[in-house]
């Protein structure tokens, strides 16, 4: 097992016949994930990477059974794809996209609140590195060759920072079940908390690393919840020690502006709530070995 | 993005929110002339910095005659203005804002801001009008009123009016303030801002209220829809690196340390300031070259970091998923070409087509120090920086 997608789930690539969507459709497929077809409107009928293309979203989920979504759409673009993904029934979307306005991603978490829960989508980003279930499949944009099939969970908020931890646990031969990248924005599709309570129902996962940011509730918010709901050990850590106040540090979400939002702060609250944190981010891997080894 | 307080006010005018009468000058001249045009005999001479604060730091001068205006607008154009908010070093003022100051009753607080948590925008008033609102929360945490925002419908007018009588205005200001924060908040929204804040908002001898001052930030992402708001920018309130650095779509903060950090992905370039600080050493900044980074753009950023004088070492962490080792490897020895580095370069790849780019960077003949991990590179580029070693 694993959580959110594995080598079956059949993938929809929004915006597959761009460049980037053409690259990453291409790395996906070749990684072995189910890539069923990609939607770009005006060139339904057509096909690209040997999948059959549609113009619009409800088409494509209805011939192809497609449950999942990942976007490579331009900002200005997105939230509409967004919706489009939420509207056709998909159940995860996964955005990568870069630059989405503040506000479009309001309407966006809106507009999947007026379907119930059982229908409501999973979102994931937007403006990160997407999802891997190692030797399984991969939705995104990573180098898939870092990462090792395993038992640890990882959540990220950060891109290649995810990288570097998956790489340092490889080093040490610690596998993962799934890595996922929630993205750097100030308003995400989905949270810490939404994949935590994943990790924790998912019997491959034995513990999970959480590695957070400065700027934004996210990370207190889901040390509360481990605190009170967790039973597998969760290693944190928080980056941006030495981020100044007030300055934004390349996320649009990543700035102390509220108390609490400092890396400090975080990585007090992380502890109080009983998780272990990574002294460095050098030593992603050797504090998971570390707890690992003391289960 | 952040603009001026005259800015922010022309904006909320176009709106309808009522303000002072006021006109922007860049000379003590044109100040006079804008005094004059404005007519009365009470004018506000407000240094247009993008900071707060300014009243306490000698930013703002109230005057009676045209002279006085003049030799206020003289004394504050072409200073650094220090206030609190804007760090030693200050901001430079290049215009000044003239405005027709207004008796006023008493000073509120109204303010807009994109709620991360609750996910949607949040209004908060207070009748502590003056303070800064963190102090407020502080001290007198039940003196804020707030309400959220439902993005479907949008701010209501019942909402603005409980915030008005909750504010214990009377009937004819409570009417001018339901419009005002209703004009606010469409301000808000139309413009994609990130923040509007208006303190204070004041009431005037006839039971109008006027924003008697005026704070906006926008959001980045949305400029591409705001071209009014992208035509206020105004690179001056920059740091020059910072500002040299968004020309080329690089995401750089200039700080105060000792080594040049060229990484890519802000979380990872976060984290690799944080291990210099671990191992012993000051960062000199942080900077994103994103995904992506062809090799102009490595050799770009080579030459902002390197452009600051106290930089002793750089440390270029790359860990490619997107981008690619070896494009990044040719980025360094290019920029080695044309750039006279003087200081020790550390340069840590990993990711894709890690071997080929590690082969480039040999095969240059150049004098480097490479490192396979984010622990060695941050290790060596304190040593480098200390003098304790060299390539």
């Amino acid at each position: 097992m694993s959580i959110l997608i594995d080598e079956t789930t059949p993938v929809l690539v929004q915006g597959m016949t761009g460049d980037k969507g053409t690259f990453h459709a291409k790395e996906m497929i070749a990684y072995g994930t189910n890539v069923v077809g990609g939607v770009t409107p005006g060139k339904g009928g057509g096909k690209h990477l040997d999948r059959p293309l549609f113009n619009t979203m409800k088409e494509a989920v209805k011939e192809t059974g497609a449950t999942t979504s990942i976007t490579f759409v331009a900002p200005a673009f997105c939230a509409d794809a967004i919706m489009e993904a939420t509207d056709a029934g998909i159940r995860l979307v996964c955005s990568i996209t870069d630059g989405i306005p503040a506000q479009d991603m309001m309407r966006v978490k809106r507009y999947m609140m007026r379907y119930p829960k059982d229908r409501r989508p999973m979102m994931v980003g937007p403006n990160c590195a997407g999802i891997i279930s190692p030797g399984k499949a991969m939705l995104g944009i990573m180098p898939g060759h870092i990462y090792l099939q395993g038992k640890v969970g990882v959540i990220s908020r950060s891109g290649t920072l995810g990288y570097e931890a998956a790489s340092q646990m490889k080093a040490k031969g610690i596998g993962i079940s799934t890595s996922v990248g929630i993205g750097g924005d100030p308003i995400n599709g989905s949270s810490f908390l939404d994949h935590l309570a994943l990790f924790e129902e998912d019997p491959e996962t034995e513990a999970v690393l959480m590695i957070g940011e400065i700027g934004g509730p996210q990370e207190a918010e889901a040390s509360a919840w481990i605190k009170d709901n967790m039973s597998k050990p969760v290693i944190g850590f928080v980056a941006g020690l030495t981020a100044p106040k007030g300055r934004r540090m390349g996320h649009a979400g990543a700035i102390i502006s509220a108390a609490g939002d400092s890396a400090a702060e975080k990585a007090e609250i992380m502890r109080s709530c009983g998780l272990t944190v990574a002294p460095n981010p050098s030593e992603f891997g050797s504090t998971v070995a570390g707890v690992m080894a003391a289960r | 993005m952040d603009v001026h307080e005259y800015q922010a006010k022309e904006l909320l005018a176009s709106f309808g929110v009522p303000v002072p009468k006021g006109a922007v000058a860049f000379s003590p001249d044109q100040a006079v002339y804008a005094a004059t045009e404005l007519g009365g005999w009470n004018w506000a001479v407000k240094a247009q910095i993008h900071a707060g604060a300014r009243g306490k730091a000698g930013g703002i001068k109230l005057c009676k005659t045209y002279h006085e205006v003049r030799d206020a607008a003289a004394n504050l154009l072409g200073k650094r203005l220090v206030t609190i908010q804007t760090g030693p070093e200050g901001k430079p003022v290049q215009r000044v804002y003239i405005e027709v100051a207004e008796p006023f009753e008493r000073e509120l607080y109204l303010g807009f801001v994109l709620d991360r948590k609750a996910e949607r925008i949040r209004v908060i008033a207070s009748q502590r009008g003056g303070m800064e609102i963190e102090e407020i929360a502080r001290t007198e945490p039940e003196a804020i009123l707030q309400v959220l925002v439902e993005p479907a419908v949008g701010l209501q007018a019942f909402q603005a009016r409980e915030l008005a009588f909750q504010l214990g205005l009377n009937i004819k200001q409570a009417q001018s303030a339901v419009s005002t924060i209703m004009n606010g908040y469409r301000a808000f929204r139309d413009c994609d801002a990130t923040m509007l804040e208006i303190n204070p908002l004041v009431v005037a001898k006839n039971d109008r209220v006027l924003a008697l001052d005026a704070k906006m930030s926008f959001d980045d992402n949305a400029l591409f829809r705001r071209h009014n708001v992208a035509d206020m920018h105004d690179p001056s309130q920059q740091d020059p690196r910072e500002a040299q650095a968004a020309e080329h779509n690089l995401n750089y903060i200039g700080l105060d340390g000792e080594i040049g950090c060229i990484v890519n992905g802000a979380g990872l370039a976060m984290a690799t300031m944080d291990m210099i600080k671990h191992a012993g050493g000051t960062p000199a900044n942080f900077l994103d070259v994103g995904g992506g980074a062809s090799p102009e753009r490595i050799a770009t950023a080579l030459k902002l970091v390197l452009s600051d004088a106290k930089v002793k070492a750089v440390l270029v962490n790359i860990f490619a998923g997107i981008n690619r080792c070896d494009w990044v490897a040719k980025g360094v020895v290019q920029a080695c070409e044309t750039v006279d580095v003087k200081v020790p370069l550390v340069v840590r790849l990993a990711g894709t087509n890690v071997e080929e780019g590690r082969k480039i960077l040999a095969e240059s003949g150049l004098k480097l120090i490479t490192a396979d991990t984010l622990a060695e590179a941050a290790e060596k580029a304190v040593s480098a920086c200390q003098g304790k070693l060299a390539a």
